[in-house]
């Protein structure tokens, strides 16, 4: 018997198939990163001897359920909390230890001692909505992020939220990440971000 | 002479379209290998809050997610209008968290079960009270590393 010619496939469709793939996965992928509020909450084991706390070193914010802001008893538009915030963690009114030479706010008795004192306190009913809460927490970390910046660029020429994006990108090699590590604590000791979130008020 | 001017017959070769496809593979194989297909169908309407000062999470292997809002319209005639927990696949109530993070920290390499975060991503009519609930859940099981996720923008624009 002859050998039958097999007649060769042809596969000129094959680009086309392929196409049809790729535009499918350009369609259905999404690269995207989720972002938001890093917070920490605090340890549910109360700590073993009650710190005493001034009053002058908390900052009360309380968010009614209404939505409205309390601000140290008083009534606060949201747009000004960012600058209310700014001056109390940057009074420095402390004296002799608790003293602050790097604060340049007005240095008044009646407000925080000193940044690594200084405690934000917030507060909020369970009727509170989501997105107000939300709201008023981005202005607390912006006031910290804007004293850190200031104090950053003082000391090392560089804001504080770049350090610690350039820091977080995995792109940026060991040497540069080992050399802003100390940089970022540094500033964090100065600014540490202490925001208590208490449990809300039930009535 | 007539040998040399042999090739010059004026017409340019067409140009081959065989490697084509294999561009094309090469496309392929790097939008497969990126995409990241949904692992959870969202069951709770999950509008997220607007804010500017956020931190991004990388890292998806050490974030434990957890949705809150009220049910999907066509979810309102099972479980009602109020607001619920989404954990994977189920609306559940807010005393299964805690054994939702156990598992879920369980189920994660030795190495990385210290560094997790919990990313709530919660709808933004929401109220307090849940979220509260939800807190103290995180916190009777040391999960104390959360990140409220929400979209990139101005935060006034939640108060509108």
């Amino acid at each position: 018997m002859a050998k039958r010619n097999i007649p060769e496939v042809n596969a000129g469709s094959m680009a086309d198939i392929a196409f049809l793939l790729l535009i499918f996965f350009l369609v259905t992928t999404t690269i995207e990163t989720d972002a938001g509020l890093d917070r920490k909450l605090p340890p549910i084991e109360p700590p073993d001897q009650d710190v005493v706390i001034k009053q002058k070193n908390i900052f009360t914010v309380v968010v009614s359920k209404d939505n409205q802001l309390l601000v140290e008893d008083e009534l606060m538009e949201l747009k000004n909390l960012r600058e209310a915030a700014v001056t109390f963690l940057d009074n420095g009114g402390g004296a002799g230890e608790d003293a602050c030479n790097y604060c340049q706010g007005a240095k008044d008795p009646a407000s925080s001692d000193n940044p690594t004192k200084a405690i934000i306190s917030l507060q909020n009913d369970r009727e509170t909505s989501y997105k107000t809460y939300i709201a008023v927490q981005n202005e607390l970390v912006a006031a910290y992020n804007e004293l850190r910046d200031r104090e950053s660029n003082r000391l090392y020429g560089i804001p504080f939220t770049t350090m610690d994006k350039l820091y977080k990108d995995p792109k940026t090699p060991k040497e540069d990440r080992d050399e802003l590590k100390p940089r970022i604590t540094r500033i964090q000791e100065l600014f540490p971000q202490k925001l208590s979130e208490a449990e809300p008020k039930s009535n | 002479m007539a040998k040399f001017n042999k090739k010059k017959s004026g017409e340019l070769p067409p140009v081959s379209t065989a490697s084509l496809p294999d561009i094309v593979f090469m496309l392929l194989f790097f939008f497969m290998t990126v995409t990241v297909m949904k692992d959870s169908s969202l069951l709770v309407q999950n509008e997220l809050p607007f804010a500017d000062q956020i931190q991004k999470l990388d890292k998806k292997n050490r974030i434990i997610y957890i949705y809150a809002g009220k049910p999907s319209e066509r979810y309102q005639s099972t479980y009602g209008t109020a607001s619920k927990i989404q954990l994977n696949d189920k609306l559940v109530d807010v005393d299964a968290v805690a054994p939702y993070i156990l598992q879920e920290r369980s189920n994660k390499p030795q190495d990385i079960q210290d560094l997790l975060t919990t990313a709530l991503k919660v709808d933004s009519e929401t109220n307090m009270g849940l979220i509260s609930d939800i807190k103290q859940e995180l916190r009777k099981v040391n999960a104390l590393k959360i990140n409220y996720t929400t979209k990139a923008g101005d935060a006034f624009r939640n108060l509108q």
